[in-house]
């Protein structure tokens, strides 16, 4: 019989993913029975939580706050250790002392996605109504829900307008949603490698991923907690053919090219011959450590529903209607998730309703993940636009 | 090509200290109104569009070239990639008070209808573009026998970006065809500085180097 190497399983026990869900390793704002968030299922969430990362100062005028909001698989932890992985945070390369969303200058805040798994509420979450995990007994959330939740945050913290809202990927549709939803707080914006709706592709892909969790027979229906097990196969497999679509062909080829794993002959099986299979593997079985497979299945969808101009007749430019807000949105010439041809629509659109926009396309062949890297380009850029706004808003430079 | 501030001093406009622009750029924000909003298409680095935020007007850029936008959007310029042929369609009638198009209608495929998506979107427009009369260029053909080139147009026939050159006679023409009034005219000689203003128009096509033309809607377009 020949060699099979299946994904290996996941070694955290249950528990320890519960509790991370539950009580995270974070600052949590709770909402009581008296703030209920209004989601667009119909349902009110009641009681629920948001965990979130703060870093810097908020100035004595609170105009200096920059809400950074984190894609698919992200979390609060952007510029801290991760309390899982034990890796830095998610977008060093942007946040810090020094950098572009300048630690020293400004205050940033993240916080965990409503449906995410790192805090705040979701399916991996405990249902104070039954004492069990949601699992599917979470209402769908879409990604006006997160930013309703965001903004429940941020009037919590006593911030009535943020300097910026950055994010990239599923953080750039929040981008793009606060300053449709909420443009009188939001003074600047950085949309970067997103759409304003979900591509029918993006939607086949992220069916895909759905499928391959729930046909995992670990998952029981959502209910595999209670079973003592994880989705782990499902949800590897789900999240290695993401991966593949956040690379390009030609990043992959300069990467891994044909070349081989540990050896120099094929093995005439379906060991991981190649070194491509071997590095979605790890992809794959790295993320069934840290995130939990109900959580997938509701970020997803929640990106799926995402479409601005439904909200506003189909008419794009509806949505930023006299808005104030200065944007810079970005798009990277590899990125086949989120082509350049998206961004250059929300561009026309905010043209249309006369925003202050400016639009950079970032050469480099690192596909959808750019937007995480570090691309000089991108990160000048950034920096530039994001000084650029502060002058106008009237900031202080990190030295006066 | 570069000539200092004090060349062409503007009334009432102190200009930032120890920088110098096109001198064409200052003959171009002159003529645009303080706090108007302006859409400057193929705005290149961002030169005028920086001139013109420095006096208090909101400047948008659309250039195409991706090296261009990124170093405008790092100089914190509100500036987008897009083509002067294609993407003006997708603005709205009257979205600005002015818009320019500086050196550039003659590197556009229909130099025609991109001044007329101009006079759509702003409710007037600027446009400056090399003179092809200029008795240098006129010279060059008649005794070197070879495609002209100059200090300010240096590129060979076969890799230049211009693919639609025009004299001021024939942009003057173009514009009587298609309905545009020119609310006001100036020509630069080689040097930059503007010709004297009563010179006749054959005058002006066989000294200008370059013109600038401050262009409004034509009664018929309303």
């Amino acid at each position: 019989m020949v060699n099979v190497q299946p994904l290996p399983t996941s070694l955290l026990p249950s528990e320890e993913r519960a509790h991370e869900a539950d009580h995270p390793t974070s600052q949590v704002a709770i909402f009581g029975s008296d703030q209920p968030l209004k989601l667009d299922c119909g349902i009110d969430l009641s009681p629920f939580q948001i965990a979130y990362q703060t870093y810097g100062e908020l100035n004595a005028e609170r105009s200096n706050a920059i809400l950074v909001l984190h894609a698919l698989t992200g979390d609060q932890h952007v510029a801290n250790t991760h309390p899982v992985t034990g890796k830095p945070g998610w977008w060093q390369t942007m946040v810090g002392p020094g950098r572009p969303l300048d630690t020293d200058r400004y205050f940033i805040i993240c916080s965990n996605v409503i449906g995410g798994c790192m805090g705040s509420t979701g399916p991996a979450s405990t249902n104070p109504a039954t004492g069990k995990l949601w699992g599917l007994d979470f209402p769908v959330i879409t990604i006006p829900d997160m930013v309703r939740a965001q903004a429940m945050l941020i009037d919590r913290l006593g911030i009535g307008t943020l300097f910026s809202v950055v994010g990239g990927s599923m953080g750039g549709m929040q981008a793009l949603q606060w300053t449709s939803a909420y443009p009188e707080r939001v003074f600047s914006a950085m949309p970067v490698a997103c759409a304003t709706r979900h591509s029918a592709q993006n939607i086949a892909f992220h069916e895909l991923g759905r499928q391959a969790v729930m046909a995992d027979p670990e998952w029981h229906h959502g209910r595999y907690f209670e079973q003592g097990g994880f989705p782990h196969r499902g949800l590897g497999v789900a999240r290695m053919a993401a991966h593949i679509t956040y690379l390009s062909d030609a990043a992959l080829h300069r990467k891994f090219g044909r070349r081989m794993q540990d050896r120099d002959l094929p093995t005439f099986s379906f060991d991981a011959d190649f070194q491509v299979e071997s590095y979605l593997r790890y992809q794959g079985s790295s993320f069934v450590e840290r995130f939990d497979a109900n959580s997938y299945l509701y970020l997803t969808r929640a990106m799926d529903y995402f479409d601005v101009a439904a909200d506003h007749q189909g008419v794009l430019a509806e949505a930023f209607r006299g808005i104030k807000t200065r944007f810079c949105v970005v798009s990277f010439t590899s990125d086949w998730l989120f082509p350049t041809t998206e961004s250059r629509a929300i561009v026309h659109a905010l043209n249309a309703s006369g925003a202050r926009v400016s639009f950079a396309e970032i050469e480099t062949d690192r596909g959808h993940d750019a937007f995480l890297l570090d691309v000089p380009e991108y990160v000048e850029i950034s920096r530039a636009f994001l000084e650029s706004a502060a002058t106008a808003r009237g900031l202080r430079g990190a030295s006066d | 090509m570069s000539v200092e501030q004090t060349t062409l001093p503007l009334a009432g406009q102190p200009a930032p200290a120890a920088r110098s622009y096109r001198s064409d750029h200052l003959v171009v924000a002159e003529m645009v109104e303080p706090g108007s909003k302006v859409l400057d298409v193929g705005c290149g680095e961002g030169d005028l569009l920086q001139l013109l935020e420095s006096r208090g007007i909101d400047g948008r850029g659309i250039e195409l070239s991706r090296e261009g936008v990124n170093r405008c959007v790092a100089r914190g310029l509100a500036v987008v990639q897009g083509d002067a042929d294609t993407d003006l369609v997708n603005y709205p009638d009257d979205a600005f008070d002015y818009v320019i198009l500086s050196q550039t209608l003659q590197a556009t495929r229909q130099p025609r209808v991109v001044l007329e998506n101009l006079l759509r979107i702003g409710r007037r427009a600027i446009v400056s573009f090399p003179n092809f009369g200029f008795w240098k260029l006129r010279l060059q053909l008649l005794v070197g026998g070879q495609m002209p080139r100059t200090e300010n147009l240096p590129a060979t026939w076969y890799d230049t970006p211009n693919i639609h050159f025009c004299t001021i006679k024939d942009f003057v023409q173009l514009c009587d065809e298609i309905d545009v009034k020119m609310e006001r005219a100036v020509a630069l000689d080689l040097y930059g500085r503007p010709l004297r203003l009563n010179a006749p128009w054959w005058f002006w096509n066989m000294f200008g180097e370059q013109g600038v033309f401050l262009l409004t809607r034509g009664n018929k377009a309303g």
